[in-house]
């Protein structure tokens, strides 16, 4: 056994409402660089729909992640390491700038220098890489909330694989979103392709990167990882890629998509794995048992020899703490709601995914029925085949036993939940039907639906020892004031986070209660009440 | 010796360049990591790339190889081993010529796409433009002089050859240059600029060749850096502190 730790997220897709707040927050932090425009670390990607950069679940055409030999041995997809070097001077795989999408900038400039005209002048779309007027015709979104889905959806290579049974009328249709970073996988595919080296696996923390310096931009690592989430950036000639906001983690941060998630449906944690087993893993012939065989790759952190074995790997012991608290373990492995992305890839994914129900439950309300009763809902997963089998593509390599058993949890949580929340008396049947008991259920609940932030999120900090004092900054909303329009807070977060690390500090005089003051009102002779914190008021009462 | 010029040529200046290759990789490698990279523009334009490129490149691998035998193995070793004069001749030019074939058409290619594909052209840097000027002159005179080698007379393996082992020797003959015909100085005058340029352009990259890929594990990993955040400010990284430091 060799104890590894690993950084591991997962997304509880049914909370989900597709408001991209995360890619374009990622962005902000990581990627609006010239160079760099196509580069989105986070992505969000309406389901059905050809995915970004377009189709890139076809590994018949770009050929990413492993694929297994005749005598059942692990390869790379794209060929071996002769060919990789042989194809080094044309990339064979590799997406062009126009399967991502042509960056472009607006003419703005025209706005205010065009000359007094008959017409309100307009700004031109202008090609970033050429600086020519340009035609806009695809980018990240294009086909967001289904946009276009009658010319674009059928290129859904996952929705090739159900076949032809859905059809995009739109009374007939579901959606849902599916936000993807990189996978961080314990197998990477992007890590072998690399022929130079420079791409790494953190040996703290199964973070994945791309040393900057090292990496020579032979670009074979954009083909090898079949998420697509290497980007060659076209203005260094290097590639980068989603970072788990490293900088963040290591200081017991969430990562910034998970930070400003609106829905809060990420979780951060910690996972265990036995480093001796992904090979064996990775390379199980069936491809229906690799979400269990990845399953079985991780370590229970509460089991004494795994805990003994941490230790003698040099794993803190408040990193084996962590552990045991992580909410990834428990949805992946206690409550078993959480599947990986495309196992089939072979890559051992470390973003996994709660599939959402909310499909079915449109589906029963629609009817007319009960869209929260058990039976109803258990009948409507057997008979809506075609959203589980999509289901059953993207997160089980087209098993849909999995996915089946996942959402009968879920459904079964809503009743269960419901009788709770209606006073009556929970009903244990409804909990026994998906072999849990009434408090595993109300456990799962509090965990999907009401967990706190540092229920989310229990990352612990690099031992850089001190690190964490670093002061967060601009991590405040700044909105956030007395009456202001975020006057919320912080919600259900920690309230230690993002107060003073220090700890008290002085007092800060402040402004008399109930004082406003309108300084378009004011004359400019003399102080308005209030106007400096500190000066007696006139009116009120000492703060 | 008796003319300045000749000394010049063929013994100060390419010790010159010589010496502005080595000093000038060592000082891009330690003050430019992360512009050491062939800067491919294969995402704005494949469909030429696709042919031209491995065409160009396997071609000059194969021209460098020949440069080798050619230039680096005396004829006393391959006398010695008994391959006459005629033989290595046929075998230097057939080779020779397919080689530089393939690399001036896959040249050409590559220069066409970087002309005329907007996207390419936009990305050209003025050190790219002189290096490819060179990197062509280079080319076309050592194809003809593979060329000259079918009708003329001349045994570069007596000639040029034993002067650019001199050079490594520490004891230059330059007066063998002298008598080289016309096209064989072109060639190795470009050359020998080329080389100077070499550190300064992209074709760094030919000195990173990821050969180990052939013998290294698949998956790296490796520690975090003990330093991070704490080290000195290098080309290609943004500062850290954007955020303007209020006064004390």
């Amino acid at each position: 056994m060799r104890v590894m730790s690993q950084m591991a997220m997962v997304m509880n897709l049914d909370k989900c409402i597709g408001c991209h707040t995360c890619s374009v927050t990622c962005k902000q932090v990581w990627t609006n660089r010239s160079g760099a425009e196509h580069v989105w670390f986070n992505n969000v990607e309406t389901r059905p729909g050809q995915g970004y950069p377009r189709t890139y679940e076809d590994q018949e055409k770009w050929k990413g992640g492993w694929t297994l030999t005749k005598r059942g041995r692990l390869k790379l997809k794209a060929g071996g390491r002769l060919k990789n070097l042989m194809t080094i001077f044309a990339a064979p795989n590799m997406p062009g700038i126009k399967d991502y999408y042509e960056p472009w900038t607006y003419d703005y400039d025209n706005l205010t220098t065009a000359p007094a005209q008959k017409h309100m002048p307009v700004a031109r779309p202008k090609s970033l890489l050429t600086g020519q007027d340009t035609k806009i015709t695809w980018s990240s979104n294009w086909d967001d909330d289904l946009a276009g889905s009658t010319q674009n959806t059928h290129n859904d290579p996952i929705l090739k694989q159900v076949g032809d049974k859905i059809k995009f009328e739109y009374e007939q249709t579901f959606m849902f979103y599916l936000p993807r970073i990189c996978e961080h996988c314990l197998n990477p595919s992007c890590v072998s392709s690399c022929p130079t080296g420079a791409i790494y696996k953190r040996e703290e923390d199964g973070i994945v990167l791309v040393d900057q310096d090292r990496c020579r931009g032979w670009r074979q690592c954009v083909g090898g990882c079949p998420y697509k989430k290497m980007y060659f950036n076209h203005k260094t000639g290097k590639v980068e890629k989603c970072t788990f906001c490293y900088p963040r983690i290591e200081i017991g941060q969430p990562t910034i998509c998970s930070e400003t998630c609106v829905g809060r449906l990420r979780y951060l944690g910690l996972m265990l794995y036995d480093a001796d087993k992904v090979l064996e893993a990775a390379s199980t012939t069936d491809e229906h048992g690799l979400y269990e065989a990845q399953r079985n790759v991780f370590l229970d952190p509460r089991d004494p020899e795994v805990i003994r074995e941490a230790r003698l790997a040099g794993i803190p012991d408040d990193w084996v703490e962590a552990a045991q608290r992580s909410p990834i373990w428990a949805l992946i492995n206690e409550f078993k709601v959480a599947l990986p992305l495309h196992p089939e890839y072979r890559t051992m994914p470390m973003v996994w995914y709660i599939p959402p129900l909310s499909p079915v439950v449109d589906a029963v309300g629609e009817t007319g029925e009960d869209p929260e009763h058990q039976g109803n809902l258990f009948a409507a997963i057997d008979k809506l085949r075609i959203p589980i089998e999509y289901l059953a593509g993207l997160f089980t390599a087209g098993d849909t036993v999995p996915v089946d058993r996942v959402l009968r949890k879920l459904a079964a949580m809503r009743s269960y939940m419901r009788d709770i929340n209606m006073g009556r008396e929970p009903d244990e049947s409804i909990a026994a039907s998906v072999g849990m008991t009434g408090q595993q259920v109300q456990d799962m609940y509090r965990l999907l639906a009401i967990a706190k932030y540092e229920e989310r999120y229990v990352i612990p900090a690099a031992h850089y020892e001190d690190a964490h004092k670093l002061e967060n900054i601009a991590t405040e909303c700044s909105l956030d004031v007395e009456g202001g329009p975020g006057m919320g807070g912080m919600g259900g977060m920690d309230d230690s986070f993002g107060s003073d690390p220090g700890g008290g500090g002085p007092d800060v005089p402040g402004r008399p209660e109930g004082v406003r003051i309108n300084l378009l009102n004011w004359n400019g002779q003399g102080t308005p009440t209030g106007l400096f914190p500190g000066t007696p008021p006139a009116t009120g009462g000492t703060p | 010796m008796n003319n300045g010029w000749e000394v010049f040529l063929w013994l100060i200046f390419p010790y010159i360049c010589l010496t502005v290759f080595v000093l000038g990789h060592i000082w891009r490698y330690r003050y430019d990591k992360f512009g050491w990279t062939s800067r491919s523009s294969q995402m704005y334009e494949s469909s030429i790339l696709r042919w031209a490129n491995p065409m160009f490149h396997f071609g000059i691998l194969a021209v460098f190889l020949g440069h080798v035998m050619g230039l680096g193995i005396p004829k006393t070793w391959t006398d010695a081993v008994g391959i006459s004069d005629g033989a290595y001749h046929f075998m230097a030019i057939s080779v020779g010529a397919v080689a530089g074939v393939f690399t001036i058409v896959g040249f050409i290619g590559l220069l066409y796409r970087r002309r005329f594909t907007k996207a390419v052209m936009g990305a050209t840097t003025v050190m790219d433009k002189i290096m490819y000027l060179v990197l062509g002159i280079v080319i076309v005179g050592g194809l003809v002089n593979t060329a000259s080698g079918v009708v003329g007379h001349y045994n570069y393996r007596e000639g040029v050859s034993v002067w650019f082992r001199s050079i490594f020797y520490f004891n230059p003959q330059p007066e063998l240059m002298v008598g080289a015909p016309l096209s064989f100085q072109f060639h190795a005058i470009a050359a020998i600029a080329l080389f100077a340029l070499w550190p300064f352009t992209r074709l760094v990259h030919v000195f990173t060749a990821p050969v180990g890929y052939l013998f290294r594990p698949y998956v790296l990993y490796r520690s975090r850096d003990a330093h991070e955040g704490s080290r000195a400010h290098r080309r290609g990284w943004d500062k850290v502190d954007t955020i303007p430091r209020r006064p004390k």
